[in-house]
C-alpha cells in the first residue's frame, strides 16, 4: 500500500510543459528523494500535489483520498505538510508563534498549542531562539522553522523543497541528521535535493525528473548508474 | 537538570508584565471615578468621543491590523448600526438596546455579503471595493424615503431620562458610562481574540497567505471571520452615537471621514497592536476637538491636511506607530532567556 500515488500528472504554463505524465508511488515511512536539473519541474510537482497549482491532467491519491485540485488547506488537514523553496516564514512573528500556528491545525487551546510547538522547536534544535522574530533568523534557521511549522501540523507526509539549499556548508550535517530523525519519528518524507551526496545518503527511493518528465525511478544505487540521469544531471551539475 | 525546554514550558503564555497590569487596572479605576469629580460637560463629551473612536478604530484594527485587509469603507457599519437601532425605535418603538443587537446582526450579514465575493480578491481590490461600498451606502440612504432620505430621522425625545430608551437629558454621565463599558468590553474581547487560535491564524493570513494555507488555514474563511468581527464591533458605536445626538442622517452616519479617521488613528497609534488605536485616538480626538473650538466650525479642510501630514510622517518615520516608542518589554510577553 502506498501513502501517496501520483498518476500521469501533467501541467503546462503557456508553452512550457512543467510536468508531463508523471507517475510514482511513495510507501509509508520511506524517504523519497527527488532530483533533477534547474527547471526540471520538481517544485511544480510539489505545488500540484499540495494544491497550489491546478493539474491539467492526472490524479493524486493520498491515503485513499483523491486530492487532485483540492484546496491547499484541505490537503494540509488531510495530512500533507510542506516547506517552500522560496521560504515563507511569518516574518513579523517569533519562531514560537510561527510554529504555534502550525500546531493550531490540531490544537484549539493556546497552552496546548504552545507546549506542542516548544517540543517541536526543541526537536529541530532551535529552542534557544524561540522568541526571536523569524526575520532575525539565518537562512538555515528559517529552513528549520519551516520544517518545525510543518511538523507541528502532524503530517503523515512531509514535502521538503531544497531544505539544504543555500545554507552554510557546516550546517548541512545537522539538517541531514534532522531529516533522519524525522523519518525515525514515523513521518513519510519526499525531499527535493540538489546535493547528490545527501540524496544518496538519506533516500530509500529516488525520482529523477528532467524537462518536466520522469526519467528514472528506483533505488539510489540504480539511479546512480542510470545513463539518462547521468546525462541529464549528474554529468552536468557540480557534485559538491 | 532543568533543560531549556522545561524552562520554556513554564513561561507564561501571554503578557503578564506586572507594570502593564497595574497600569491597566489604575486606568480603568481612574476612568470609572472620573465623572464623580464633576468635570464640565465638555470633558465628558471629549471622553465619550475618545471611547467611541477607540472602539471604532479597534474595529478597523481587527480587519486591517490583525488580518491584513485594508477596508476603506468601514464607516458603513457605523451607519448600519445607527440606522438599525434608530429606525426600529422611531418606527416601531423597539428599545435601542435590542436595536444595538440587531444592528450588530445586520452589520455581520452585510459583512458576510460583501466579504464572500470581495475577500477572495487580492488586497487592493478589496480596498477599492470597500471604498465604493462605503460611498454607495451614503448615496442609498440619501434617497431612501422610508428612513427620512437626506434629512434623516429625529429620535423623539422622551419626557424624562430613560435607560430603556437610552436617552439622558440632565447629564452626560450615563452616556459616559455606557461608552466606557463598550470600550472596556471591546478591548478585553479583542485582546482575548488576538491571543486565541483565531488571532494566531489571522496573523498568519496577514503575513503570508500561502504559508497559512499550508498549515490548514482556510484563508478566505478567516478573512471573512475577521471582517464580520470587525463589523460587529463597529455597529454598536453607530447605535450609541445616534442615541447620543438623537438624530441620524446620511451625512453624519455614513460620512466618509469616519472611514478615514479610524484608519488614521490606528496607523498613528500603531496598526496591529491592540493598544495602537487607543493611543492614536487619545491624541487625535483632543486635537480635533480643540481645533474645532479655536478654529470654529468643523475645522474645514484644515484638519484633513493636518491628518494627511501626520499619516505621511508616521509612514515614513515610524511605521509601527507611536506605541512603538514605549519600551519593548512592556508590550511583549515576558521572556526569561
Ligand atoms: N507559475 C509559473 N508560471 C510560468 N512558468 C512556471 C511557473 N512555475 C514554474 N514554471 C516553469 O516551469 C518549469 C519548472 O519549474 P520548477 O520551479 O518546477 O522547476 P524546479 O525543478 O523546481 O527548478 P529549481 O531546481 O530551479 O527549483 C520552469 O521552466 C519554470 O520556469
Ligand atoms: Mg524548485
Amino acid at each position: 500500500m502506498s501513502i501517496l500515488s501520483v498518476e500521469n500528472l501533467g501541467k503546462s504554463f503557456g508553452g512550457i510543459r512543467a510536468n508531463h505524465d508523471i507517475s510514482f508511488d511513495i510507501s509509508p515511512g520511506e524517504i523519497l528523494g527527488i532530483i533533477g536539473p534547474n527547471g526540471a519541474g520538481k517544485s511544480t510537482l510539489f505545488d500540484l500535489i499540495t494544491g497550489y497549482t491546478r493539474a491539467d491532467t492526472g490524479k493524486v491519491i493520498f491515503d485513499g483520498n483523491d486530492i487532485t485540485r483540492m484546496r491547499p488547506d484541505r490537503i494540509s488537514n488531510l495530512g500533507i505538510g510542506r516547506t517552500f523553496q522560496k521560504l515563507k516564514p511569518f516574518a513579523d512573528l517569533t519562531l514560537l508563534e510561527n510554529v504555534m500556528i502550525g500546531s493550531f491545525a490540531r490544537e484549539n487551546n493556546i497552552k496546548d498549542a504552545r507546549d506542542k510547538a516548544l517540543e517541536i522547536i526543541d526537536f529541530v534544535d532551535l529552542i534557544e531562539k524561540r522568541h526571536h522574530f523569524a526575520r532575525e533568523l539565518s537562512t538555515g534557521q528559517r529552513k528549520r522553522l519551516e520544517l518545525a511549522r510543518a511538523m507541528a501540523t502532524e503530517p503523515k507526509l512531509l514535502l521538503m523543497d531544497e531544505v539544504t539549499g543555500g545554507v552554510d556548508q557546516k550546517t548541512i550535517p545537522g539538517l541531514v541528521a534532522l531529516i533522519q530523525k524525522m523519518k525515525a519519528s514515523g513521518v513519510t518524507i519526499a525531499t527535493i535535493e540538489h546535493n547528490i551526496n545527501i540524496i544518496m545518503e538519506v533516500s530509500d527511493h529516488i525520482l529523477a525528473l528532467d524537462q518536466g518528465q520522469r526519467i528514472a525511478f528506483g533505488r539510489p544505487r540504480d539511479i546512480q548508474n542510470n545513463e539518462k540521469v547521468i546525462d541529464a544531471y549528474l554529468g552536468t551539475v557540480d557534485v559538491a | 537538570m532543568e533543560t531549556v525546554l522545561d524552562h520554556a514550558r513554564q513561561e507564561p503564555v501571554w503578557n503578564t508584565n506586572k507594570k502593564v497590569i497595574v497600569a491597566l487596572v489604575a486606568l480603568t479605576l481612574g476612568l470609572i471615578v472620573f465623572p464623580l469629580f464633576g468635570p464640565s460637560p465638555f470633558y465628558l463629551h471629549l471622553m465619550i468621543l475618545i471611547f467611541m473612536y477607540a472602539v471604532m478604530s479597534q474595529s478597523w484594527n481587527v480587519i486591517a491590523g490583525l488580518s491584513g485587509q485594508i477596508s476603506l469603507g468601514h464607516g458603513a457599519f457605523f451607519g448600519i448600526g445607527a440606522y438599525t437601532s434608530s429606525v426600529l425605535y422611531v418606527q416601531y418603538g423597539i428599545t435601542p438596546w435590542l436595536g444595538i443587537l440587531l444592528g450588530m446582526v445586520f452589520a455581520a450579514l452585510v459583512a458576510i455579503a460583501i466579504g464572500i465575493p470581495m475577500l477572495r480578491l487580492s488586497g487592493h481590490y478589496f480596498a477599492i471595493a470597500t471604498l465604493l461600498i462605503g460611498i454607495s451606502f451614503q448615496v442609498v440612504f440619501q434617497r431612501w424615503e422610508m428612513v427620512g432620505a437626506a434629512s434623516g430621522l429625529w429620535i423623539p425625545l422622551t419626557e424624562e431620562s430613560s435607560w430603556l430608551a437610552l436617552q439622558f437629558h440632565d447629564s452626560k454621565a450615563p452616556y459616559y458610562y455606557i461608552f466606557l463599558a463598550f470600550f472596556a468590553v471591546t478591548y478585553l474581547l479583542v485582546w482575548r481574540l488576538s491571543n486565541s487560535k483565531i488571532g494566531f491564524r489571522l496573523r498568519a493570513v496577514r503575513d503570508d497567505y500561502q504559508a497559512a494555507s499550508s498549515l490548514g488555514i482556510d484563508v478566505s474563511r478567516y478573512k471573512i471571520i475577521a471582517y464580520v468581527i470587525s463589523a460587529i464591533i463597529m455597529a454598536p458605536m453607530g447605535s450609541l452615537f445616534a442615541q447620543y445626538i438623537l438624530i441620524v442622517d446620511p451625512d453624519r452616519m455614513f460620512n466618509l471621514e469616519i472611514s478615514i479617521l479610524v484608519l488614521l488613528m490606528t496607523v498613528l497609534g500603531g496598526i496591529g497592536n491592540i493598544w495602537g488605536p487607543l493611543v492614536g485616538v487619545a491624541i487625535l480626538i483632543p486635537i480635533s476637538e480643540y481645533t474645532r473650538i479655536y478654529l470654529g466650525g468643523t475645522g474645514g479642510a484644515v484638519d484633513l491636511i493636518f491628518y494627511g501630514l501626520i499619516l505621511m510622517l508616521i509612514c515614513v518615520f515610524r511605521p509601527a506607530g507611536l506605541i512603538s516608542f514605549l519600551p519593548k518589554h512592556l508590550l511583549e510577553r515576558e521572556k526569561h532567556r
